[in-house]
């Protein structure tokens, strides 16, 4: 006389094991198959543009200093976020973000919208030393960043993000190199790097322009943040997910 | 292998039929109180998927959404605020500071928007940074200290190539513009002069008249209709030792704050400037 018990379960291996990978399977299944009936779960705004070769550069340096640690980038739909922050953030806004840096820790504050809420002079100057500016920071200094940015691979690092689904052009890719020269030369001719990375800025970002440094890059992607939506166009409608 | 369970003779309760080195479990059930709190909370979870949106594409019976809430919260609270800050929009700055009422909301709004907004430049109580970032504390203004003038620094913000309106022109960078070094050093001396903190130089005081007088004034006064700052003062944004004045000169130096038009609405705004206004330097 057998009985189905819970001894039973927890005296066979394998019986343990195919159970277990049902159950967990079903809650997998249940949450993850219907977005697979959908197009897309990303909303239709406009202006979203994948990260220009200084930006992307400047996104690296923000993943290889932890910086994500401290500063989350996702303005949840409370009150008080969207009144300090502004608008909520959108799944569109971090549709080129690989990974994303959403974070899950505000040591900082949140830095979704800070694009252009500084002065790049400010942002130099706070990352060189960030009590000089706000004397209750604990952020550590980055004056180290004052380096000149090794973006040999800027190619490869477009056809990266292009394995994993960013729209960077062949065009993009070829150019990265002089995109990448021309966002941090304030006199370069802009035509083509304007064309192919629409409102992106172009600036001496760190004062100096004679040598693309890392903070350069970080301060193009700081100030790039946020920036590509303007909600003051956004229609309810774009904002529906499915 | 397990042996058969069996009586535990001192508590009549079965064993688990396990034993290691003489020693028997009993196999009690759970706690009574234990297991229904597992089943009420299993009835909840039921109770929450009807209800609250738990399933992908299914919104539940309360239609209830994060970002639904948030908008029903802004839309309560915003009409709890709109009467009064309809009147912050629509009075002037002199008339907000000269009622009592309002001036008291403006100095309390533009207390929290001042911190979120321009205290990371400015500093908490407006006393502003080294390395351009001015104090907003003193009566050593800019663009202007009158309300009017405030209003129009924090709407279009200074050479920030956002807002046409912005304030602000560009000083040359002189060492590209022809000077030498040891000119600029001559230069330097003849502006510290200016407020008695260094001798007088000769040479850098015909330099200055040549070159910087025009938006700096003849005797230093600065000129708030370019954003020329004074310099006959002892107030320096970049540092006051002859090093830094000579860098300023050599390579020029040009503040930029963000134009809030846009970021921040119009009665924000207006309780901003009131705020920035009372911080200490407000001018007529």
């Amino acid at each position: 006389m057998k009985r189905f018990t819970h001894a039973l379960i927890e005296k066979n291996l394998i019986l343990l094991g195919v159970l277990t990978l049902l159950t967990v399977a079903i809650g997998g299944l249940v949450q993850i198959v219907p977005l697979f009936l959908v197009e897309t779960t990303i909303e239709r705004v406009q202006g979203i543009r994948p990260y220009t070769p200084l930006e992307l550069m400047g996104r690296n340096i923000y993943v290889r200093e932890g910086c994500y640690l401290c500063h989350s980038q996702m303005v949840r739909p409370f009150r008080d976020e969207s009144e300090r922050y502004g608008h909520h953030s959108l799944a569109a806004e971090s549709m080129y973000d690989h990974p994303f840096q959403w974070g899950s820790k505000r040591t900082g504050p949140d830095l979704a919208r800070v694009g252009g809420r500084y002065s790049d002079d400010w942002h130099a100057a706070h990352l060189r030393s960030p009590r000089e500016l706000v004397p209750a920071s604990v952020m550590p200094p980055y004056a180290f960043l004052d380096r000149p940015l090794d973006a040999e691979a800027i190619r490869a690092h477009l056809r990266a993000q292009r394995g994993v689904g960013v729209p960077y052009s062949d065009e993009m890719v070829a150019e990265a190199a002089n995109d990448l020269a021309t966002q941090a030369t304030p006199e370069a001719d802009a035509s083509g790097f304007s064309r192919r990375y629409p409102n992106a800025r172009q600036a001496a970002f760190d004062a100096d322009p004679k040598v693309v440094t890392e903070m350069d890059a970080l301060i193009a992607y700081l100030q790039m943040l946020g920036t590509l939506v303007r909600f003051s166009d956004v229609t309810p409608d774009q904002l529906r997910q499915p | 292998m397990a042996k058969q369970t069996e009586s535990n003779a001192a508590t009549g309760v079965a064993t688990t039929g396990h034993e290691w080195d003489g020693i028997r479990e009993l196999d009690n059930p759970m706690p009574s109180w234990w297991l229904y709190t597992f089943y009420a909370t299993i009835a909840f979870a039921l109770v929450w998927v009807v209800f609250y949106p738990a399933l992908p594409f299914v919104r539940g019976l309360l239609g209830n959404t994060a970002r639904g809430d948030l908008a029903a919260v802004m839309t309560t609270e915003q009409a709890k605020a709109a009467p009064m800050l309809a009147r912050l929009r629509d009075a002037t700055p002199e008339a907000i500071s000269a009622e009592p009422e309002l001036r008291t909301f403006a100095l309390a709004g533009g207390r929290i928007a001042f911190a979120n907004s321009c205290a990371g430049c400015h500093g908490a109580g407006g006393q502003g940074a080294s390395g351009g970032f001015p104090s907003l504390a003193d009566d050593d203004w800019i663009h202007g200290g009158s309300l009017e003038d405030i209003r129009t620094t924090i709407r279009h913000g200074v050479r920030n190539g956002e807002a046409a309106e912005a304030r602000g022109t560009s000083m040359p960078a002189f060492l590209q513009a022809g000077l030498t070094m040891p000119q600029i050093g001559d230069l330097a001396e003849h502006v510290l002069s200016l407020s008695g903190a260094g001798p007088i130089n000769a040479a850098g005081a015909a330099l200055f008249a040549d070159n910087c007088a025009a938006c700096h004034g003849e005797r230093g006064e600065g000129n708030r209709q370019v954003g020329a700052p004074r310099l006959n003062d002892r107030i320096w944004l970049y540092g006051g030792d002859k090093a830094s004045v000579m860098r300023s000169i050599a390579y020029s130096r040009a503040g930029v704050m963000p134009a809030w038009e846009g970021r921040l609405d119009a009665a924000t705004i207006n309780m901003l400037t009131v705020y920035v206004h009372a911080l200490g330097g407000g001018e007529r």
